[in-house]
Order: structure tokens, then C-alpha cells, then sequence
């Protein structure tokens, strides 16, 4: 595991590297241009990517998982979840069950966080939650752990800093430029074709740059998407298990409120994607899911990033690669799918509806008296009285 | 004359850094293969501490499988009596453990009353769920032993290897004949 994520981090950190050269380079000619000094802009640029990163570091987790409107859950609230998240962390080998959140949105997604893996989360909603079955669950458990094990998220985060700090540099360069008219040298008589060269670079840069950096934002995300995939086969030695929850992923369109653009290459698939869109897609953080389902079908009863490889390139008619070579030698000892009963009939979709249902309402604090009758009454938190009268039958029940 | 010295020197010190690292690699292996064996461990432990309680919630219904019963708590402490022993018998007790188990689990299919009971449907999830993360423990102990056995033989680390006395590790065979036999399939 740990070669496959260094050599991750090298093909990763090159990535970055690019794009930490584009945020130079647009400092650069910005203060060439407004101040009159190449490093001076450069400073600035550098000022400004620490205390983006700085933020992003320190609140993160939190801001995601506020803003995702989260609720942390234990073993008991819902011991099927969590007994699947323990499983996938044994998997992987990661050192510690990440904490596990509910979040109640009737939209189907699921995503993780967390910079290291100590301190790692996986979060799911509760639409979610109800249309899949246990093997379709773990399938997308084990998809989030990946990013956690392959420590994506730190990677992703680090990332949509940069993009942040340069479309920022850029927007507002370019409205200084247009409006302000800012340049030093305005009224210098002194190299005037030097000046004009210098501000068509700045302006080419502050163009060009930011859908650059996007475009490389959006090509390490789809990598670390089929890489996951690629992961959560082998953990789960089950590819159909991702597969079929994936298919049931496409056919839904609901977006999920509460995300956002920087946040959208956590989650299992696009929080902002819109049906029927099937073709490969240079502005998308993810792949299309009907290719990640054919990928995984196609891996033919093997479970190792080998097959996974082969898959892949199966599709793409031989072209491109998403695994690095030096993890192709981590076969897994025993990669073959392991054959379970079949999930296409569904029985228990009525009591996991039940059942998360039950989870969100003990979430909020409401209590559930089960009346003999057979009806469920919920108690509100601020509820005072003592008795309650069951609606049905009547019955007198105590608090 | 100086020149030669300082490239000999330099080779010196990139064979030390080159072993160094590959020490230090072999070193992570080797305690990951550890860890795996004892994650396996606490999942069988926990399993031994599960089936008291299922027993109890069980009794009441099934009083004509005494048979079944019997033999899953059997199979219960033979398998905790020899749990320090070696690995081979070890695998044993547990296949054996599972099988029982297994075989309960499905006979309680036939007890309608049973399967209403919310106590058992916990304790069957339970069980369930520890089965899995035997299981995935095992996997990774054996990608593990995998990962640690090539570097021990591949070239260069095995020189290493060699040199400081790695053994490869032995992979956690499973023994019950019907786990054996993985039927593969295909999906294409």
C-alpha cells in the first residue's frame, strides 16, 4: 500500500508543482506590471496561497461537515453503517474507524474527509442510506475509505487552495487592469514596448491561468475517482457491490444543497450533475458514471488493480492509464471476486426506509413510543407533558 | 588521486543511504504483518464473546436443535481453549467455529418468532458483520505477507533481507473445505 501511495504522491505532487509555477508566474507579471518588481508580486502571490492554506487546513473538516448540515452517529444508531465502515477500515489496514455522519438529504451521495488519517470522516445521506443494500453499502464505504487511504482529501484540498488563490489573483488583477488603470510606469516616458509586452503577458496569464489551473483540478480529481474505484474493488473483493450502488447513483439527479464547487471532488459522485450527460468531460470532477460502472463490470471476476487496469483500458479501447506502475505489483493475495447472492431483488428496501427514518428522528432528539396498536408516536424534544394520547387506540401512555 | 577518493566515497555513502532505506522499509513491512496478525486476533475474540449472548436469546425458541446448538458452544471453546496454540490447529477450530455457526444461522431461518426477535436480528448483524471483518482481516494479513515476502525476494532489497535476517511470512490458509473452493466468476 505504502509504494502505490508514494509514487501517488509523486504523479500528484508534479501536478501541483504545475500549478504552483502558474500562481508564480501570474504574481509575477502583476507586480512587473503594477509595482514595477517581479518579486514583489511574487510575495504577494505567496502571502496570499499561505493564509488560504492556512484556513483551509485549521477549519476544513468542520466547514464541510457544518455546512453539510452532518450528524455524527455511533455503533447504535445505526450498527449495520457502522459495522460496514469498520470492515472497510480492517480492509484497507487504515490505523483508526473514521467518525461516521448522517446527513438528511433525500439526494443520493456520499463523501469523506479529514487531512490525515487519524482524524479522517465518512459522511452519507440518509437518501442514500435507504435505496442501498448491505453489499452496495460497502462497496461506497470502501470507495471513501480509498480516498482516505490514498489521502486524497489532503491532496484535494491543497489543490482547490491554489485554484482559489489564482482565479482570485487573476479576477481581480484583471478588474485593476481594465478599471483602475494602476500601472506605475503610466507616467514614465521610459521603455514603452517593454511595458506593452509585459502587460500582454499579465493579461494572457490572468485569461489563460485560472482555466489551466481548473482543467488540472479537474484531471487530478477523475484520477483519483477511478482510483478509488480501483481500491474499493480490491478491499471489497466485490466490484459489482460499487457497481450496482453507482448504478443506482446515476439514475437519480437530485443535487445535494448544502455543496459547493470546492467541495464537489469528495463526494462518491458529482453533487452537480445532470442526467444523461454520458460523454468524457474536461470541465467534470468526476468521470461519467456509466463508464465507472462498465470499468467495474468489465473486471471479469478478478479484483486487483491489475484487472482493474486491464478494465479500464478495455474500455477506453487501449488508451491511458490510471494505475501507477509500481502499485501493479500489489496483486492482493487472493484477487478473486468472491461470489455472493445475487442484490437485483431487493427485499429489504421498505424497513432500511424504516429504519433511517428511525435514525434521523433519534438524531433530533425525538423519542419513539412503540404503542401496542402498532403505531410509532414520535416525541418531540421541548415535548412537557407527562401522558400522551396514542391517536389510533387511545391508549394513555406515560413519558 | 583526490577525485577518486571522493567517488569512492560518494558510492560508499549511497550503498549506506540505499541501506538504510531499505532497512527501514523492510522494518515497516514486517511490523504491518504483525499488526495484521493481531487485528485477526480481536475479530476472533470477538466472535468467542457473541455467542453466550446468542445462545441465551436462541434457547427459548429452539429447544428441539439441541444438537446444532451444542455444537456451535462445542466448537466455541475448543476453539478459545486452543486459541495460544499454532496456527495450523488454530484454523482448524475456527473453520470448524464458522461452519457451526453457519449452520445454526440457518436453521433459525425455520423459527418465524425467532426472526421477529429484535435482539436476535442485533446479535445476527453482529454476527454477520464480525464473519466479514474475520474475513477482511485475513485478506489483509495475506496482502500484507504478499507485499512483505516480494521485497524480502525481489532484487535489490532481498541483499538486505538477507544481510539482516528477514524471514518471509506464512500466509493464513483457510481450511474448511467448502471456503476453499472460490467459485470465479464473471460478470462480463
Amino acid at each position: 500500500m505504502w509504494e502505490q501511495i508514494r509514487s501517488n504522491q509523486i504523479r500528484s505532487a508534479i501536478l501541483v508543482i504545475g500549478m504552483g509555477v502558474l500562481l508564480f508566474l501570474i504574481g509575477y507579471f502583476l507586480g512587473l506590471y503594477f509595482f514595477d518588481s517581479g518579486i514583489g508580486g511574487l510575495v504577494i502571490a505567496i502571502i496570499l496561497w499561505a493564509i488560504m492554506t492556512l484556513l483551509a487546513y485549521f477549519q476544513g473538516d468542520s466547514i464541510l461537515l457544518a455546512s453539510a448540515g452532518a450528524k455524527k452517529i455511533s455503533h447504535d444508531d445505526h450498527p449495520r453503517l457502522y459495522n460496514i465502515v469498520e470492515e472497510m477500515r480492517i480492509a484497507s489496514g487504515l490505523p483508526k474507524t473514521p467518525d461516521i455522519y448522517i446527513i438528511d438529504d433525500p439526494s443520493l451521495n456520499a463523501f469523506a474527509t479529514g487531512r490525515d488519517p487519524n482524524k479522517a470522516a465518512v459522511a452519507i445521506t440518509s437518501g442514500l442510506l435507504q435505496q442501498l443494500n448491505r453489499d452496495e453499502l460497502q462497496g461506497v464505504m470502501a470507495h471513501e475509505i480509498s480516498h482516505i487511504k490514498n489521502r486524497d482529501v489532503l491532496l484535494m484540498a491543497m489543490t482547490s487552495v491554489l485554484l482559489g488563490t489564482i482565479v482570485m489573483l487573476s479576477w481581480y488583477g484583471s478588474r485593476i487592469m481594465i478599471f483602475g488603470g494602476g500601472g506605475s510606469r503610466r507616467d514614465s516616458s521610459s521603455g514603452g514596448a517593454a511595458q506593452g509586452i509585459i502587460m500582454l503577458i499579465a493579461l494572457l496569464l490572468m485569461i489563460l491561468a485560472p482555466i489551466f489551473a481548473q482543467l488540472i483540478y479537474f484531471a487530478i480529481s477523475r484520477k483519483r475517482e477511478y482510483l478509488a474505484d480501483a481500491s474499493a474493488a480490491m478491499y471489497t473483493r466485490y466490484p459489482e457491490g460499487l457497481a450496482s450502488a453507482l448504478e443506482k447513483l446515476g439514475a437519480s439527479s437530485g443535487q445535494l444543497k448544502s455543496a459547493n464547487q470546492a467541495t464537489a471532488p469528495m463526494y462518491i459522485v458529482n453533487p452537480f450533475r445532470k442526467k444523461g450527460r454520458a460523454a468524457t468531460d474536461f470541465s467534470s470532477t468526476h468521470p461519467p458514471i456509466s463508464e465507472r460502472v462498465r470499468i467495474l463490470r468489465a473486471m471479469g471476476g478478478g479484483a486487483s488493480y491489475i484487472d482493474y487496469e486491464k478494465a479500464y483500458k478495455e474500455v477506453h479501447r487501449g488508451r491511458g492509464s490510471v494505475i501507477p506502475a509500481s502499485a501493479m505489483s500489489l496483486t492482493g493475495s487472493s484477487s478473486q471476486t468472491v461470489l455472493r447472492p445475487s442484490a437485483s431483488d431487493d427485499p429489504g428496501r421498505l424497513e432500511r426506509t424504516r429504519e433511517t427514518s428511525d435514525v434521523m428522528w433519534k438524531l433530533s432528539n425525538y423519542k419513539t413510543i412503540d404503542c401496542p396498536c402498532g403505531t410509532k408516536l414520535r416525541i418531540p424534544p421541548h415535548f412537557s407533558e407527562k401522558r400522551i394520547q396514542c391517536p389510533h387506540c387511545g391508549i394513555n401512555h406515560t413519558i | 588521486m583526490e577525485i577518486v577518493l571522493w567517488v569512492l566515497l560518494g558510492i560508499v555513502v549511497l550503498l549506506l543511504l540505499f541501506y538504510v532505506f531499505t532497512y527501514n522499509g523492510l522494518v515497516r513491512l514486517r511490523n504491518q504483518v504483525k499488526n495484521a496478525w493481531a487485528q485477526i486476533d480481536v475479530q476472533l475474540k470477538r466472535r468467542y464473546d457473541l455467542i453466550p449472548n446468542l445462545m441465551e436469546t436462541v434457547k427459548g425458541y429452539m429447544k428441539h436443535e439441541r444438537e446444532t446448538m451444542e455444537a456451535v458452544t462445542n466448537a466455541r471453546n475448543l476453539a478459545q481453549k486452543i486459541s495460544d496454540g499454532g496456527a495450523a490447529a488454530r484454523s482448524k477450530a475456527e473453520g470448524e467455529l464458522s461452519s457451526a455457526l453457519g449452520r445454526l444461522l440457518a436453521v433459525a431461518e425455520n423459527y418465524p418468532d425467532l426472526k421477529a426477535n429484535q435482539n436476535f436480528l442485533a446479535l445476527q448483524e453482529e454476527l454477520a458483520s464480525t464473519e466479514n471483518k474475520i474475513s477482511f482481516s485475513r485478506q489483509f494479513y495475506n496482502d500484507s505477507v504478499l507485499n512483505y515476502n516480494n521485497k524480502i525476494q525481489m532484487f535489490p532489497s532481498n541483499i538486505v533481507a538477507g544481510m539482516s535476517g528477514f524471514k518471509a511470512g506464512e500466509f493464513f490458509e483457510v481450511t474448511a473445505a467448502n471456503e476453499r473452493e472460490a467459485p470465479k466468476v464473471s460478470f462480463s
